[in-house]
């Protein structure tokens, strides 16, 4: 089981004992990003101080320590994910990631009249590539209906997928409400109908176990920087088939293997293909250590913990009689509320005071208005390091919630 | 404090919540000749639209309309009670002081009246913007009309 104040030894923004309004920093906007433990920071650092180099780029010692180092960081994702090495795109993050399917897969396979399926609880950077890629091809973007608690079926994929759909992108745990989508069923669902599905893991691959051949999904995109990794450094997972047909998005340096002034190039083939320029040679190194570290605390006990914690806060949370929650059923560990009578941002305001980090806004505002029937929410997102303290802390404040002025007067 | 009348914290937050919970203005207007100006923020919830009725150098209304939270709610409808029936010169004066009081500099209290509650915005770092988005956008109003 998780030690969460064992786990806080390990990061400099626990022991450095942050504050924030001078209180100490509770710290539960994780969805948003993550703190990193000291083996992050020390291989970034040592990449500066010791490894420095550019990979693909000499026949010398230190590059090819690089290039090794690469390439075991793709193995590492591949034991995290379970998919082969050649399979692991470096991005920088979620949105290039997401970005590089919809244009590189998307905008060249894709027809008019095709049809591409979202759903409503879907993140702007699962959304608005996708309205790009269907204005270049003149293929139909639907959504998919939720269920009346927010969550996403395989009844109403079922209900609305056609032989004309050729995408399903959906996220695997919804940034909102935190709801778990039943991967593994929906993708057999798309494939049945030639659909591909593209899955969205920003707010998944850092809190629960993610076995994308078990999922069967065709692309799966995240970041490190939500997994204790370093920021501007993400990955796009693809079927090697399908990576093979995608087109990259971003030409340049290392990703060819040849050309010439008659306008011949050949590419090299995935991953190097999508990997133009030089990369974020520390951010990759970060993200090996980040995912060693998370998985030697281990993805079900992540899971497991993270579950707790969320039965805890919105156990507690009702408790005050102060507090609505929006998603008290959904399994990760995101609880999204109100303190009654209280306007979302002014309540993250009270927050602030008293030290605690939560995101307050629309998040997503087209399932906010149809399904919580309000304009905006606070969000508090947990993590390894979250303490049952902290969501005390919060819970307390959401109590004294009606002197949410004190912000500004005390 | 820098106010002529004796005013404290409890009448401050007391005036915020009033406004906030029973805004004078609120509400599009019905008549014609307003100009009007969309207020939003990329980093809160804010998103309202600002309208003024002027003429002949004077400002005969003000209303606004929209999503906001307290800060931002009341400020701008105590903007719209300050500044109905004051000449351009005299609203551009206001809002002036106002924005040197949010930002924490030298400032005229005597002309601000309620919006004095709002002193201590700076606390809250990231609703400085809430405090001012009003304001703003009835300044760049005035000054169209001023050409």
């Amino acid at each position: 089981m998780i030690d969460p104040y064992k786990i806080r030894n390990d990061f400099p923004m626990y022991r450095n004992r942050i504050k924030m309004q001078g209180k100490p920093l509770v710290w539960l906007d994780n969805a948003s990003t993550t703190f990193k433990p000291d083996c992050v920071l020390d291989a970034v650092k040592a990449y500066y101080e010791s490894e420095t180099s550019n990979s693909h780029r000499g026949d010398y010692d230190l590059c090819f320590n690089i290039d090794q180092k690469i390439l075991e960081t793709r193995q590492t994702v591949g034991r995290f994910i379970n998919c082969r090495p050649e399979e692991v795109v470096f991005s920088s993050g979620t949105t290039a990631s997401i970005n590089l399917v919809a244009f590189g897969w998307g905008a060249k396979y894709l027809k008019k009249g095709d049809e591409i399926l979202l759903t409503q609880a879907e993140h702007a950077s699962n959304v608005l590539p996708w309205y790009k890629v269907s204005e270049m091809t003149g293929a139909v973007i639907k959504f998919i209906p939720l269920d009346e608690e927010g969550r996403l079926t395989p009844e109403n994929l079922s209900a609305v997928i056609t032989e004309r759909t050729k995408i399903v992108a959906i996220a695997h745990v919804t940034n909102v409400l935190g709801y778990i989508a039943p991967v593994k069923e929906l993708s057999k669902i798309a494939h049945e109908h030639g659909a591909i599905l593209v899955l969205d893991g920003a707010q998944s691959v850092p809190h629960v176990p993610t076995d994308v051949q078990d999922l069967d999904c065709d692309f799966l995109s995240f970041s490190g920087h939500k997994i204790c990794g370093p920021t501007g450094i993400g990955v796009l997972y693809g079927k090697f088939d399908l990576l093979s047909k995608t087109d990259p998005f971003m030409t340049g340096g290392g990703m060819n293997a040849k050309f010439d002034m008659c306008g011949d190039v050949a590419y090299l083939e995935p991953p190097l293909r999508f990997e133009a320029g030089t990369q974020n040679i520390e951010g990759i190194l970060g993200l090996k250590a980040a995912i060693e570290y998370v998985m030697n605390i281990g993805m079900d006990n992540i899971n497991a913990y993270e579950e707790a914690l969320k039965r805890y806060a919105v156990s507690e949370l009702e408790k005050t009689g102060n507090a609505i929650v929006y998603n008290p059923k959904s399994e990760a560990g995101i609880v999204t509320f109100n303190i009654k009578d209280v306007f979302a941002q002014d309540a993250a305001s009270f927050l602030n005071s008293r030290g605690i980090a939560c995101r307050s806004g629309q998040h997503c505002a087209k399932i906010l208005i149809d399904y919580l029937k309000v304009v905006a929410t606070v969000r508090a997102s947990f993590y390894i390091y979250t303490t049952k303290e902290d969501i005390d802390a919060l819970v307390d404040a959401v109590r004294h919630g009606k002197e949410f002025l004190d912000a500004y007067f005390n | 404090m820098p106010t002529s009348i004796e005013i404290t914290p409890q009448m401050m937050r007391a005036i915020i919540m009033d406004h906030y919970q029973n805004p004078r203005h609120k509400s599009k207007p019905e008549g014609d000749g307003y100009v009007s100006l969309h207020a939003s923020s990329s980093n809160c919830i804010d998103d309202f639209e600002l309208y003024l009725l002027a003429k002949d150098g004077k400002v005969l209304d003000a209303r606004w309309d929209g999503v906001a939270c307290t800060i931002s709610s009341a400020s701008t409808d105590i903007l719209c009670d300050r500044v109905i029936g004051m000449t351009y010169q005299e609203a551009e004066y206001v809002i002036k002081q106002y924005l040197a009081m949010i930002e924490e500099k030298e400032f005229d209290a005597s002309v601000l009246d309620e919006a004095i509650v709002f002193l201590h915005t700076g606390k809250q770092a990231a609703r400085i913007h809430c405090a001012t988005m009003g304001w703003t956008a009835l300044k760049e109003l005035l000054e169209k009309e001023e050409k």
